[in-house]
């Protein structure tokens, strides 16, 4: 049964890893749906949170095969909801009306967005939630027109005090 | 900068690979390599200039493979980076220790398609174990360190280093200080298997009835043979192996059952079938060793020992993994065993002291009055299963004779060799000048000639070089001279096919140049045998693999001032082999061999107890000549 997977990577901060990475996914047939890379608390080392679909042995072999390149320093899938996912999306919308414009801004509060352009003929939204906010949110302003969307791609980190050490002591 | 004991990153590089206790290095020089040759005159590392990248590759692979230490070969920027991909991607195949070293351009016109740039660590990056780019001379020495920490431990694999041009000319603005231990901070294999999973190891064996260990080529690497055998017989069980597994255990012992998987015994096939415990040491179950995999060791329940974790449950769901070196783990399973054993024969003893003898056998311990672990039904169907595959193995008076022979043939009074009589040729005449196989290393390359070399040659022990994971043709014949320098004393024979020498024959040259004492046998069936009997198997229409006139390998080896003969019977091949093993000089043999033997073979995919014995079948040599081409071009 194909599932979503939440994998977390710590990395060495090093020219190169993210194409060592998506290599790995890229020659081994793992499909990614989203990842994204930022530095850490750590100038030394950067974090990636991937999404991957597939059972629990493709799984598997995901966080071996992630786990046997010499610049992860870490990598543990998220488990259940022992977690919190953040995704950032803009999205520009077509808005030529005054009454589509004060539309768009009540379903923008209505999901905790916020307006971060306005044009003649448009007007764009910030939002951050987990991906089904976000698409619930792109749902409801699709009839409208939506003229172009950017989406981050997922972020997590785990809830309560755990955090992720080198377990490669 | 500052110059510190004006030292450049050419001369510091050899430093550290004299550090890393370097004695050769198999390369091509080039362009932005200059300031490394310069430098290498003042170092006592010894140089093989070989006429092709992908032979200096495949030679520190075998040096690799035999010596226990990293193989190093070096090439220059663009092209010679790329010809030394295909030997780069055979160590990592088979998990062998190479350093390979590319020159780059200058770090300032990276990325400018210079002239020859090529993105050599983009295209590293898949087939090795991990690469580097250097950015500063600086860092050359502590990346040499960790190239060879990576490389030789864990499971092992190359390592590529790219170095820009002027990065081996620039000065260090440090002295070169070789560090002695580098922490690696994400790089910790795991050696010592977890006591619980050799617990549960224990259990299950004892709980077995039908025990089989299958042994790769890890159990080599770990140089774990010693401890595999003492293993087996300390509980009795069966042992068949890959082929990079071959000879771990001495294919002439006993509790050998031989090869196992597409080309393996019926035997070793069969149990794996049967057996109801499979106890894999550092194999991968490639799917040259498990045919189907919903069909492979059906009835068993599997222990999988490996030192790297991916592998296990990567094609075969695994009951019990260990992840370690596998000596380690053996160590540590004979010395619970052991003591097992003594317990058992202590409670034995005292349950049949005089006193106990009389007491009403109800109480006791069933297990007790058997043995430690009593698999004697099994040891027998082993036997038995053993014994007609040795039958099958053996050579018929057919194939002694050669009686196989097309009419064209009979009639022009051809005389040919049967490929599998030439192995035996082959396996005996070594084992007469090295009876115990102490001194002695056999290489192969791809194909039939592979193939029979597996199916009917037995190594005392593991002295069979052969590329088993990327099969590359090519192979074989560098890599015995790589295996060479790592054993100068031993015999080194290589053996090919007429296809596979063909593609690194240029080391002719090599051999002749340095004088290297290497005796490379050459299967000349005209064809490419391993493909005409693939198509022949799959759909029995032939193409593209008639050799027709390959050259004559005499003339050939003559002309790099290399002895040679062609045999063309037993007889000859038995003495020129051993005429050309005890002259100890680089000598080449050609022996002509019927065209269209085919292996014995399980059908890519296929059941593994499924063997087929494909037609024996000439090749077609229907040449059409350029000129009759040129109307259809
Ligand atoms: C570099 C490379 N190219 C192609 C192949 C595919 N291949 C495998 S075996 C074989 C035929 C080998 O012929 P030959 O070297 O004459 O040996 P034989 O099988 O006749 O013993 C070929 C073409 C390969 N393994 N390696």
């Amino acid at each position: 049964m194909d599932k979503r997977h939440i994998i977390t990577v710590l990395v060495l901060h090093k020219p190169s890893v993210l194409q060592r990475i998506s290599g790995l996914f890229a020659r081994r047939w793992f499909n990614i749906s989203s990842i994204t890379v930022g530095t850490t608390e750590n100038p030394d080392i950067a974090r990636m949170t991937i999404v991957v679909k597939g059972d629990d042995t493709h799984l598997e072999q995901v966080l071996k095969q992630l786990n046997k390149l010499v610049e992860v320093v870490k990598v543990k899938d998220l488990k259940h909801n022992n977690y919190v996912e953040r995704e950032l999306c803009i999205v520009k919308i077509h808005a030529p009306t005054e009454s589509g414009k004060s539309q768009i801004t009540q379903y923008a509060n209505i999901f905790r967005g916020s307006i971060v352009d306005l044009s003649a003929e448009t007007i764009t939204v910030e939002i951050t939630g987990d991906e089904s906010k976000i698409n619930a949110f792109l749902d409801l302003v699709r009839p409208l027109g939506i003229k172009e969307v950017a989406r981050t791609g997922l972020t997590a980190l785990m809830r309560g005090s755990k955090i992720l050490k080198s377990n490669k002591k | 900068m500052t110059k510190v004991n004006n030292v450049n990153g050419a001369e510091a590089l050899i430093k550290a690979l004299e550090a890393e206790g370097t004695k050769v290095i198999f390369g091509y020089p080039g362009g932005v390599l200059v300031s490394f040759y310069e430098s290498l005159c003042d170092s006592n590392m010894i140089h093989i200039l070989t006429r092709h990248e992908q032979a200096a590759a495949h030679m520190a692979d075998g040096y690799a493979r035999v010596s226990g230490k990293a193989g190093v070969c070096i090439g220059t920027s663009g092209p010679g980076a790329t010809n030394l991909v295909t030997g780069v991607a055979t160590a990592h195949m088979d998990s062998s220790p190479v350093i390979a070293l590319t020159g780059q351009v200058s770090s300032n016109i990276i990325g400018d398609d210079a002239f020859q740039e090529i993105d050599s660590f983009g295209i590293f990056m898949p087939i090795t174990k991990h690469n580097f780019q250097i950015r500063q001379a600086d860092d050359l020495v502590d990346i040499m360190r960790k190239a060879h920490e990576i490389a030789t431990t864990g499971r092992p694999g190359p390592v590529h280093v790219d170095m820009p041009s002027d990065i081996l000319t620039g000065e260090l603005s440090k002295a070169v200080k070789i560090p002695a231990d580098i922490n690696i901070s994400s790089y910790k294999p795991t050696t010592v298997g977890h006591p619980l999973q050799i617990k549960k190891t224990i259990e299950a064996i004892m709980n077995s009835k039908k025990p089989l260990i299958l042994a790769g080529g890890g159990v080599s690497i770990a140089h774990a043979s010693e401890e595999l055998l003492e293993f087996a017989e300390l509980l009795n069980i069966p042992v068949c192996t890959t082929l990079m597994g071959k000879g771990c255990i001495s294919e002439k012992h006993e509790l050998s059952t031989g090869l196992t998987g597409m080309h393996g015994t019926q035997a070793s096939n069969n149990l794996i079938d049967k057996c109801d415990l499979l106890i894999a040491v550092g194999c991968r179950f490639s799917d040259r060793v498990t045919g189907k995999v919903s069909e492979f060791a059906p009835n068993a329940k599997v222990i999988h020992m490996d030192i790297d974790p991916a592998e296990i449950g990567k094609n075969i769901s695994v009951d019990i993994p260990i992840v370690g070196d596998a000596k380690r783990i053996l160590q540590d399973l004979i010395k619970q065993l052991k003591k097992q054993k003594r317990k058992h024969e202590e409670l034995l003893k005292s349950e049949n002291t005089p006193e106990n003898s009389n007491l009403n056998n109800f109480n006791s311990n069933p297990n007790l009055n058997s043995k430690f672990l009593d698999i004697s039904e099994w040891s027998v169907e082993v036997k038995k299963l053993k014994e007609e595959s040795e039958k099958e193995l053996s050579v018929t008076v057919e194939e002694q004779q050669n009686l196989e022979k097309t009419d064209k043939e009979k009639i022009e009074k051809i005389e040919k060799i049967h490929p599998k009589v030439a192995i035996y040729d082959l396996m005996e005449t070594i084992y007469d000048i090295d009876p115990e196989l102490e001194n002695t290393y056999v290489t192969t390359d791809v194909g039939q000639n592979q193939m029979w070399t597996a199916r009917y040659f037995k190594f005392k022990k593991d002295a069979l070089i052969t590329s088993g994971g990327l099969g590359t043709m090519g192979f074989g014949f560098p890599a015995a001279l790589g295996v060479k320098f790592a054993k100068p004393n031993a015999n080194v024979i290589s053996i090919s096919g007429d296809g596979g020498f063909l593609m690194n024959s240029q080391e002719l040259a090599t051999m002749a140049h340095y004088n290297i004492p290497v005796v490379a046998v050459i299967f000349n069936n005209r064809a490419l045998g391993m493909v005409h009997q693939l198509q022949s198997v799959l759909n029995n229409r032939q193409s593209q693999i008639d050799l027709g006139e390959t050259p004559d390998f005499i003339q050939l080896a003559h002309s790099y001032g290399v002895m040679a003969e062609r045999v063309s019977n037993s007889k000859d091949l038995k003495e020129t082999l051993k005429k050309a093993i005890l002259m100890n000089k680089p000598y080449v043999i050609e022996v002509m061999i019927d065209s269209g033997h085919a292996v014995k073979v399980v059908a890519p995919g296929a059941n593994l107890t499924k063997m087929i014995e494909p037609e024996n079948k000439e090749p077609c040599s229907e040449k059409i000549l350029f000129k009759d081409m040129v109307s259809k071009l």
